[in-house]
């Protein structure tokens, strides 16, 4: 048997509805095991990402972290894949970019009734957010993309398989869905 | 016995008149567009519905039916320019279909689906379009707007009224309403007006209707959109009447 594909996934400024959305693949998922075996992700807890076939990255980029995950997801992987809303445009969080970062941040952490003594979250762990959310393909090269809200279980099974057959993934009427 | 012409090595039917988007839907061949509706006059303004005619591009909506016309639509060069005006439209607007009520009931949305595209590809423009909510029962979202005018042509040719309008040009046209304070509390739109069954996207809603079918069976789950066109065109020229693309979903 040939050696096993790396699989490595992470979820950025996402809400692992497509994490949760890929373990609907239920019992197929014991097959996909036969063919590729999981690098970084948060089914295996391991915290860095080595070399690998496929990355495969939910959500978008809204923080410095961000940037330094899909960073070392590209420079690792082979093949990098957007999955989900968020990691193609934005997504929920990206409907702040027509606003001002300063004033949504005062809003949310002064000035709404209730918040008036908070202050503006500065610890050093917390990673700072970007003056805009970005979809994944705005700040590296993503080879594929598959969309939806989360996409369902079904639709991430036919675009896995089809990629690991070496056919161009396709999706088709009923698994193409945007929300 | 009706002239014909070529579409896509299919002879197509045509009564004297027609254009090369009426034939082909009445006949049965399905050609993409977003900015045709069957009830109003061609408006050729979103493209979608390009084809080659003896080999130069052309929009099909606006082109009449000549005899013996040899026409391409369905090849991977005009699909692939469909998909990037569709990309297109996505990156310049805010389309965040998980939270629009038309998601499901969107010809943008469906055409996307229809052509296989997975991601807009482009630099998201995120446009700044504040919503006008001032009218008791509709609400206006400009951030979907595709700019098709189909809006404008119901009020004004069906209606009999003026409430909407297209304003500005290139990139900064955008949708304005005809009122003085510029509020479509302050005009006489109807729930009962044209003006409110055309719109392609989630741009002119109902309020308090919102989400109220169920994912799996608003009118896109069910079948693609090229399937459904074709319901919609009128089988013979002249007859007016209802289109399903109009139907309200609620
Ligand atoms: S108008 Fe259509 S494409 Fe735009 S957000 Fe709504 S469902 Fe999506
Ligand atoms: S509001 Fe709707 S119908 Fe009017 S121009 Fe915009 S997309 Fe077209
Ligand atoms: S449908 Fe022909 S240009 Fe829009």
């Amino acid at each position: 048997m040939s050696k096993k594909l790396r699989v490595a996934t992470t979820s950025l400024a996402g809400c692992f509805g497509c994490h949760m959305s890929f373990l609907d693949i239920d019992e197929r998922l014991l097959t996909l095991l036969d063919l590729v075996e999981f690098d970084r992700s948060p089914i295996n807890d391991i915290k860095h990402c080595g070399p690998c076939d496929i990355g495969i990255i939910e959500g978008g980029v809204c923080n410095a972290e961000n940037v330094h995950v899909l960073h070392e997801f590209r420079k690792n992987c082979k093949i990098l894949i957007a999955i989900g809303a968020c990691a193609i445009n934005g997504g929920l969080p990206a409907q702040r970019n027509h606003l001002d970062l300063g004033s949504c941040l005062t809003e949310v952490y002064l000035t709404e009734p209730g918040l008036a003594h908070g202050h503006i979250p500065n610890d050093p762990e917390l990673p700072l957010p970007l003056d805009k959310v970005h979809p994944l393909h705005e700040v590296v090269k993503i080879d594929y993309f598959i969309p939806g809200c989360p996409p369902s279980g079904d639709a991430i099974w036919k675009f896995l398989t089809d990629l690991i057959a070496g056919k161009t993934p396709e999706l088709g009427h009923g698994l193409i869905k945007y929300d | 016995m009706s002239d014909t012409f070529q579409l896509d090595g299919a002879a197509v039917p045509f009564e004297p008149g027609q254009t090369v988007m009426q034939a082909a839907l009445a006949a049965g061949h399905y050609i993409p567009h977003l900015c045709y509706h069957p009830e109003f006059k061609p408006h050729g303004s979103c493209k979608l519905c390009t084809i080659k005619v003896n080999g130069r591009t052309t929009a099909s909506c606006t082109m009449p039916a000549e005899a013996g016309l040899s026409v391409e639509s369905d090849i991977e060069e005009l699909n692939a320019l469909r998909r990037t005006l569709v990309q297109m439209l996505f990156a310049e607007g805010n389309h965040f279909c998980p939270s629009c009520e038309k998601s499901g009931n969107c010809v943008l949305q469906a055409l996307g689906y229809d052509l296989e595209v997975h991601a807009t590809g482009f630099r998201h423009l995120y446009p700044d379009r504040p919503i006008d909510a001032s009218h008791p029962d509709i609400l206006l979202d400009f951030n979907r707007c595709v700019l098709c005018e189909l809006c404008v042509r119901a009020s004004s040719e069906v209606d009999g009224k003026n409430v909407f309008a297209l304003a500005g040009r290139g990139i900064t046209k955008h949708l304005i309403v005809n009122s003085e304070s510029g509020l479509l509390k302050d005009t006489d739109i109807a729930l009962t007006d044209k003006a409110m069954e055309v719109c392609p996207v989630g741009v002119i809603l109902k309020k308090r209707v919102g989400f109220s079918q169920p994912i799996g069976e608003r009118r896109y789950d069910q079948r693609p959109i090229s399937a459904q066109a074709l319901d919609d065109a009128p089988r013979q020229t002249g007859t007016g009447g209802s289109c399903a693309a109009c139907e309200d979903p609620s």
